[in-house]
Formats: C-alpha cells, sequence, structure tokens
C-alpha cells in the first residue's frame, strides 16, 4: 500500500471547563477538563444520552460551550471559531454524503471549496480513491454505494483537505456485524498509518477496547472514567464503568482473614482490604473445577457459543454468576458445579 | 399468461365509460374550435379560421398569461425556497404552525382572497390598473404551493447533517446554499415551478375580480368569449388554452412519478 503523505502535523486539542446546556434548560453536558495528545485516538464511549456526541460536537464546533468553556488547538483558542474554520475533518453516523455529485466530487469538495487548482484536486482525489481502495467507484453516484462504500468515501472526503484532527461519530453504527468489524479493522489501520489526532464516539465498547489509545467513558454528562482500555476493563473506577464494558460478576460477603467469605464458599484473596463487603471480577476470572472449589453452585442456563459455552451458575440468593469454559461437554440444567476465582481478578468499589 | 374472468371486462368497460364521460366533451369542444360551422356539424368542413381570430383578438391576454405566470414564478422562486429552508432547519412549533397556516390561501375561496385584495391595496394608486394587482393574487394563490413542494424534498434529505458535512469541509453558508442545498432539492423546486405557472396560467377566481378591461388573462378572456363570441371562437380559444397548459399538465405528472428505487447491494 502507498505511503500517504499528509504534510500536516497532528495536534493536542484540549477542552477547559466545557459545559452545555440546551436551550429548553437541559444539561447535556457538565463542565468537562479533558487534554488529547497529538497523534492519539481517543474514543468517547456511553450509552444514549452521556454528552459523547455533545462533547465531539463542542470540538468540531458544531455546538459552542456554555460561557466559560474553552476549546483549544496546540493551545490556540479556537472556541469562537466554527467548524468551517477549524479545518477538522468529520465522519458522521449517516455519512452525510452529497447526493447531487459523484463519488470523486464528494471526495474533492474540501479542496474545491478551499479554490485549489483543478489538478491539484484530481490528483488529492486519486489518492484518497487508492488509500481507500475505491478507485473503481470514483464516478458513481451515492445512492449506487453500499453502506461500507459510502463509510469508506465519507472517511476519504475527510482526509482529503488534510485536517489537523479527525472526527468520528458513530461511523460503524449503520453497518452489520460483520462488515463493522472489518472497517474497524481498516479504521484503526489508517489512523495508526496517518498518525492523526483523532476522536472517535461510539457507544459500543468492543470498538472502543479495538480503537482506543485512551478511552473516556461518559456518563450523564460527566466522565466516569479515562483511562487505556486495558486499565478501564481490569480497573474500572465506578460500578457503572465496571458494568458498561465487558460483563462484571458481583458477589456480596465479607473479608475474614485474607479470604472473601460468601454463602456459597470463600474465595482466598491474600492481603485483602478490609471492610469490603462486594467484589467484582470477570467471568475469564473463574474456572470450573473438580475438586476443592471456592464456590459451588448448580447451572442455571448453558449457552454453548462455539469456542466455549456460558454458563449462568446460580450460587443462593445473589444473582448468578457469568462463567465461560472451553470444557467439550454439555451441561445439565441444576447440575452441580464447583468454581474457583482467580484472586488477582477481583475488584473492590 | 393469466386467464382474464368477466370481472376484468366489467371492469375495463366501467373504466373506459368513465374515461370516455372525462374526455368526450374536451373533444367535442376543440373540435368545435376547428369546425367551419358548428351549427352544421363537421361535415361543413375543419378550419384554422377560428384560431386565427383568437390570435388577432385575444393574444394580449396570452402574453399577459405568460408574463404573470413567469413573473409570478419568479416571486415564488425568490420567496419560497427560502422560507422553505426555513421551516425544514426550525422544527419548530411555530415552524409547523406556519406551514400549516401556508395552506390558508388554497383553503380560502379565490373571490374571498380577491376581495380581501381590492378592499386592502385597492386604492393605492396605480395597483388597482396594474396587471401587479394580479400578480400579488398569484403569488399569494401559488406560493405555498412552491413553498410545501420544496419542503418536502427538504425534509425527505438529512439537511442538518448535510449542511454540517459541507461545513466541516469549509463551506461557508453561501457555498453550502448555492453547492449542496439548492442542487438537492432540485426536484421540488421543478415541480413547485411547473405547479406555479400551470396555476397561474389557468386561474380564474381571483383573476376576475382583480382583472380591469385592459388587464386581461386567458382564462378571464375565455369567459368573455364565451359569454359573448360565437361559440367557435370561444373553442378554439380553449383549444390555445389546452396547448398552453397540456405540457405543463404533463411535465407535472412526470415529475411526481416515483424514481426508479436506487441500487443497494450488500457489501462485498
Amino acid at each position: 500500500m502507498r505511503v500517504i503523505s499528509d504534510g500536516a502535523q497532528p495536534i493536542s486539542i484540549t477542552l477547559q471547563r466545557c459545559a452545555k446546556t440546551f436551550a429548553d434548560g437541559t444539561r447535556a453536558l457538565e463542565p468537562l477538563d479533558l487534554r488529547i495528545g497529538a497523534g492519539e485516538t481517543v474514543v468517547l464511549l456511553g450509552p444514549s444520552g452521556c454528552g459523547k456526541t455533545t462533547t465531539l460536537r463542542i470540538i468540531a464546533g458544531l455546538e459552542a460551550p456554555d460561557a466559560g468553556g474553552k476549546v483549544l488547538f496546540d493551545g490556540a483558542d479556537v472556541t469562537p471559531l466554527t467548524i468551517e474554520r477549524r479545518n477538522v475533518g468529520m465522519v458522521f453516523q449517516s455519512y452525510a454524503l452529497f447526493p447531487n455529485m459523484s463519488v470523486a466530487g464528494n471526495i474533492g469538495y474540501g479542496l474545491k471549496v478551499r479554490k485549489r487548482a483543478k489538478s491539484q484536486i484530481s490528483r488529492r482525489v486519486a489518492e484518497m480513491l487508492a488509500m481507500m481502495r475505491i478507485e473503481a467507484l470514483a464516478d458513481r453516484s451515492i445512492d449506487q454505494l453500499s453502506g461500507g462504500q459510502r463509510q469508506r468515501v465519507a472517511l476519504a472526503r475527510a482526509l482529503a483537505v488534510q485536517p489537523r484532527a479527525l472526527l468520528l461519530d458513530e461511523p460503524l453504527t449503520a453497518l452489520d456485524a460483520k462488515l463493522r468489524d472489518s472497517l474497524r479493522l481498516e479504521i484503526d489501520q489508517l489512523l495508526r498509518r496517518l498518525g492523526i489526532t483523532a476522536i472517535y464516539v461510539t457507544h459500543d465498547q468492543t470498538e472502543a477496547m479495538a480503537l482506543g489509545d485512551r478511552i473516556v467513558v461518559m456518563e450523564h454528562g460527566r466522565v466516569a472514567q479515562i483511562g487505556r482500555p486495558r486499565d478501564i476493563y481490569q480497573r474500572p473506577a465506578t460500578r457503572f464503568v465496571a458494568e458498561f464494558i465487558g460483563t462484571m460478576n458481583r458477589l456480596n460477603g465479607s473479608v475474614r482473614r485474607d479470604a472473601f467469605v460468601t454463602a456459597a464458599g470463600s474465595i482466598p484473596w491474600p492481603g485483602a482490604p478490609q471492610g469490603v463487603t462486594e467484589v467484582l471480577f470477570r467471568p475469564e476470572d473463574v474456572s470450573l473445577v473438580a475438586e476443592a472449589p471456592h464456590l459451588s453452585g448448580t447451572v442455571a442456563a448453558a449457552f454453548f457459543l462455539g469456542d466455549r459455552t456460558r454458563l449462568f451458575v446460580h450460587i443462593g440468593d445473589s444473582r448468578p454468576l457469568v462463567v465461560e469454559t472451553g470444557a467439550r461437554r454439555d451441561f445439565r440444567h441444576g447440575e452441580a458445579v464447583g468454581l474457583k476465582v482467580d484472586a488477582s481478578g477481583l475488584v473492590a468499589l | 399468461m393469466r386467464k382474464r374472468g368477466p370481472l376484468f371486462f366489467a371492469e375495463l368497460t366501467f373504466t373506459l365509460m368513465v374515461c370516455a364521460f372525462l374526455v368526450v366533451p374536451v373533444i367535442l369542444s376543440l373540435l368545435a374550435g376547428l369546425t367551419a360551422n358548428y351549427q352544421v356539424g363537421i361535415n361543413s368542413g375543419l378550419t384554422l379560421r377560428w384560431v386565427g381570430e383568437v390570435w388577432v383578438g385575444y393574444r394580449d391576454t396570452i402574453f399577459l398569461s405568460i408574463g404573470i405566470a413567469l413573473a409570478c414564478l419568479a416571486s415564488t422562486l425568490v420567496l419560497g425556497i427560502p422560507t422553505a429552508y426555513v421551516l425544514a432547519r426550525r422544527r419548530s412549533a411555530l415552524a409547523r404552525a406556519i406551514e400549516e397556516l401556508l395552506v390558508m390561501p388554497v383553503a380560502v375561496p379565490g373571490l374571498a382572497t380577491a376581495l380581501a385584495l381590492i378592499i386592502s391595496y385597492g386604492a393605492v394608486p396605480g395597483l388597482r390598473t396594474s396587471w401587479v394587482f394580479i400578480l400579488i393574487g398569484h403569488v399569494l394563490f401559488t406560493l405555498p404551493f412552491m413553498v410545501r413542494s420544496v419542503l418536502a424534498v427538504l425534509l425527505a434529505i438529512d439537511l442538518k447533517t448535510l449542511e454540517e458535512g459541507a461545513a466541516s469541509l469549509g463551506a461557508d453558508f453561501r457555498q453550502r446554499f448555492f453547492q449542496i442545498v439548492m442542487p438537492n432539492c432540485r426536484s421540488g423546486v421543478l415541480a413547485g415551478s411547473l405547479m406555479v405557472v400551470t396555476l397561474s396560467v389557468g386561474e380564474f377566481n381571483m383573476t376576475w375580480l382583480l382583472h380591469t378591461p385592459l388587464t386581461k388573462t386567458l382564462p378571464v378572456g375565455l369567459a368573455d368569449a364565451y359569454a359573448s363570441l360565437r361559440l367557435e371562437i370561444a373553442s378554439a380559444y380553449t383549444l390555445v388554452f389546452f396547448l398552453m397548459i397540456v405540457p405543463l399538465l404533463l411535465a407535472i405528472q412526470e415529475l411526481s412519478r416515483p424514481r426508479p428505487t436506487a441500487f443497494r447491494s450488500q457489501e462485498e
């Protein structure tokens, strides 16, 4: 694949006390401070209505923050600038391709607006078409494209103007699952190769984990946690983060002499913090054992997923534990099983 | 091929009868305009004499009608497209109320609107006797058709996101409006334009009250002709009217036909 020479240096983006209150008085975003390093890919993740899209639109210049909020690009205040003066590339969930132009027309539009020479525009368009491997589509009209092709055109169009940052608003949500996986990989490779500062909004935690250098988990207009995907998965800061990302088991009990004691058994936990009454752990930190189990329970449901089986194990009063096993056998409803929990996976909040 | 039952032929007969009921009078009228002597009948021979007399006696009304229709089109384009754009961008309760109010000039009888215009502006010097007075009435009557036609198209596309996309690429408002908004509502503008011209050319109710002997439009002249001249001349006049209006109606039909559905393939 050819290397794209992009002259623009990646920029850092800083949000200072950016809040957003809409005209009807609803608070979409509580005052937010965020620093995104040059060339970094940051994913804003959260359920709908958490303020992630509002944050992106404030960075883009499509929304103005409430008075007092500031957006800085490489330290320079861009708050008063509207989107057309910020030179950011934007990719929309609905693609926002212009139906009155061909694929090439769409990709070249930003350069046409900048009054570049025709030869320069067609050279850049060809470069972009090659980069996204859609050369054959150049003269197609937009309504002749499939969803995945549209998204490639949208990316090419946003990148053609050599933006200072790339902003992506749920770019894969409108696509089906398989296509989403392959395009996600492509976007990941593209962002790494270009080294562009990118902000990516999604409600899909798999997408966030795969793409983000850092993830900003948001809830009700507030930041719940900022961190690398591994930190967020393994050391969630709040119960919301723990349960929004991946599957989390919850167990009530108490700490007694380096063990977490519950009604269903006790889990050895060297150096257990005192006073903990609830622990969280991931399904992959539990294994089925035949002898000396930490916890005993009965199978409430079993789903065969092909490479593994997902079990819901009933262990008394609390909700069933989710356990994943690679065991090559069937599980019966009501079957007694023994569980062993890896203490290093225990999280106390 | 599927066998056609008796019901099919019953339906066909009924449809043809309805068509005949509608079409036969039109054909008779057109024939009358081309017949040498209607009393004698078609045996008296066909002639263009009456069409010629219409041309001599009424061509001013034809030109005035075309002139008013074009001026009306220009006015509704200038007023209607920005109105539709604003209504499409602001989906507030007020915008929706205005959209509903736009139906008013269509719902209110033309005579009432004309009377209201005469009462309100009839005393403005020079206006009452000017063709502009008729133009004002026509614009009032046809503007809603332009706005609705353009608005329907603007609401069907995701206008806000398209504009945001263009803005993100550096396009200012003027560029967005002329390079993105206008080209994408072209079908609505075209349909609205044909509608406006057709309605303006054919408008009678309002124009009949608003006109003066010096500002007669084609339909008003037509009423005159039927009231006071030989049936052949009036019929020939109708023929001329048809020649003007039918191509417009056919074009509207063609435009309002649903587009062939866009090709959508499943990816790769």
